[in-house]
């Protein structure tokens, strides 16, 4: 318990309500995200895992009727309140879509792309940039030769991990993934999860899966989300031997879901 | 009783003769109707190409495309330049253009990106029902309004300008650059959208930096039509920017364009048979020429400027 409490919290989320016009997709959730660890967030279909990670960068204001009631803080500072930025929030916080979305552009621009809306010009920087970004996420040594190529030639799995590229690009520290593999074969994402592995060493992951097994492998941290709510939250060994949670339980081992 | 559905699906099946006459008659008929608007368009083109050809019997080829006087009525020594009528309708799709590209992109920038749905569902008709608005009703507005508001600002401008109706003709192409221009952003994926936010982007940069390249080729094709309407526009010039054939860029000038002169022939200043009545013809076939060559530059850009999601 004592070692839990000195890890420094990147997300702290206390009492936070959301809403879809007259629905509720988020009740009272209360986390605290820990730094540099890989938080998996698992649960049925329908649970609110995707609403609260897309809550966490602020892209569910993206639907028009979304309300929020509740306070989620990024480093201390409150994201919603009135003089916070928003860019400045998803420069810092990087996101990983459920389908690979590469812009229709080569796969050099893909990378850059980030880097260039705010206000980074210059060739070399951006050299650097593109080469770090695709290193970053194993996928360098594969496309390097073509990187004036169009980002749609690549596979699937390619295609994510230059999402990944992306993201990594405009040097975020947080990486939100929601359910990043659900669209791979097998192969593409053992590679993903490989790199999830190595990107914990700089970044504080949070990983929306459908795939308990993947939560298993690669999560530190899991939370399990119902209805909308947070069930258990937990070290990943803990939530998959022992639960506290009856629910919990029943769906890891498969009872429902 | 259990099987009923079954035995009438049966029945009506065995009357299947009636069935297939029709299944037969039904495509026939199909392709005789698609066939016709193919037989008129040979038609026209055929009526087109034989009276300009009758017409380059009495005036040089050459003279045609390269005069730069055209005075059909002159008595004697008529002159049948094309190029003061090129000129005149280029003018006006210039003026044109300058209106409808700002605002037509703008106004689909703004309902794509920006409104609501539910503004989106007010805006949209409204803005269809400007483009269903008779041409003579915007020629008359070109006239009896847009004129004398512009002659408060310049006192010399006279009655018949090319200004004027230009800029009626840009405003009735409006709707049409918009609206098609608008769907070819709402069919830009808004998983690029999600993509480009979700790096920290604004709401201008993801209109100006993802969707307007990903929907290039519909807006251009969009805008390509915009002009081939400029182009043909008729009643607008007919009624507003004069009949005076004109060389040159002249937009505080009385001009000519090549539909206005169709009309004014048209309308019984000419006798039947004479060269200014076949003129019309080979003003009609050069009018034909550029508005195909247009469409096909559009479908050109459109393929070329394809992205494919």
């Amino acid at each position: 318990m004592n070692k839990e409490e000195t890890v420094q919290s990147v997300y702290s989320v206390k009492n936070f309500n959301l809403w879809y016009g007259n629905t509720q997709a988020l009740k009272d959730i209360s986390i605290e995200i820990p730094e540099k660890q890989v938080v998996a967030i698992i649960g049925p279909s329908g649970c609110g895992k995707s609403t609260f990670i897309k809550t966490l960068n602020r892209m569910v204001e993206l639907v028009p009727t979304v309300k929020m009631k509740g306070s989620i803080h990024y480093n201390n500072e409150d994201i919603f309140k009135s003089n916070a930025k928003v860019e400045a929030l998803r420069t810092e916080v990087g996101m990983v879509f459920q389908k690979p979305n590469p812009f229709p552009k080569s796969i050099y621009d893909n990378v850059a792309y980030g880097p260039r809306i705010h206000g980074i010009k210059d060739k070399k920087t951006l050299d650097e940039v593109v080469e770090r970004g695709l290193k970053g996420a194993a996928l360098w040594e594969e496309v390097k030769d073509r990187l004036s190529e169009n980002a749609f030639g690549l596979s699937g799995g390619q295609q994510q991990r230059l999402c990944i590229a992306r993201a990594l690009a405009v040097e975020p520290e947080v990486i939100l993934m929601d359910e990043p593999t659900s669209a791979l074969d097998p192969l593409s994402t053992a590679k993903i999860e490989d790199l999830i592995h190595e990107l914990k060493k700089d970044y504080s992951i949070i990983i929306v899966t459908h795939n308990m097994q993947q939560a298993a492998r690669i999560s530190d941290k899991t939370a399990f989300f119902l209805n909308g709510e947070i069930i258990e939250f937990g070290p990943t060994e803990k939530m998959y031997s022992k639960p506290d949670d009856k629910r919990t339980d029943d769906y890891i081992s498969g009872k429902f879901g | 009783m259990k099987s009923t559905i079954r035995d009438r699906i049966q029945q009506n099946q065995s009357k299947q003769s009636y069935q297939n006459k029709i299944e037969t008659i039904m495509p026939m008929l199909f392709l005789l109707m698609a066939s016709l608007s193919i037989l008129v368009t040979a038609g026209i083109i055929f009526t087109l190409f034989r009276e300009t050809i009758y017409f380059f019997s009495q005036v040089p080829f050459i003279d045609f495309i390269t005069g730069t006087e055209w005075y059909p009525f002159f008595a004697n020594n008529p002159s049948y330049g094309i190029l003061p009528l090129l000129s005149g309708t280029f003018t006006i799709a210039a003026i044109a253009m300058a209106v409808a590209v700002p605002f037509g992109l703008a106004a689909a920038i703004y309902l794509s990106e920006y409104a609501s749905d539910r503004r989106r569902k007010v805006l949209k008709p409204i803005l269809e029902v400007l483009a269903g608005v008779p041409t003579v009703v915007y020629g008359l507005f070109a006239l009896t309004f847009v004129t004398p508001l512009l002659q408060t600002f310049m006192p010399s401008l006279p009655i018949f300008n090319a200004l004027s109706p230009g800029i009626v003709v840009g405003i009735m192409i409006i709707p049409q650059v918009a609206s098609l221009s608008q769907e070819a952003m709402n069919a830009v994926p808004q998983s690029m959208r999600d993509g480009a936010l979700a790096l920290g982007a604004t709401r201008l940069e993801v209109a100006l930096k993802i969707v307007i390249p990903g929907s290039l080729s519909g807006i251009i094709s969009s805008l390509v039509l915009g002009l081939s309407r400029a182009i043909g526009e008729t009643m607008i010039v007919a009624t507003a920017a004069g009949s005076t054939p004109n060389l040159g860029f002249t937009p505080t000038e009385s001009i000519q364009t090549m539909t206005a002169y169709i009309v004014q022939v048209s309308l019984g200043d000419a006798t039947f048979g004479s060269t200014i009545y076949y003129s019309i013809y080979a003003v009609g076939m050069t009018l034909f020429l550029f508005t195909l060559i247009m469409n096909l530059f559009a479908n050109h850009i459109s393929r070329k400027y394809r992205e494919v999601y």
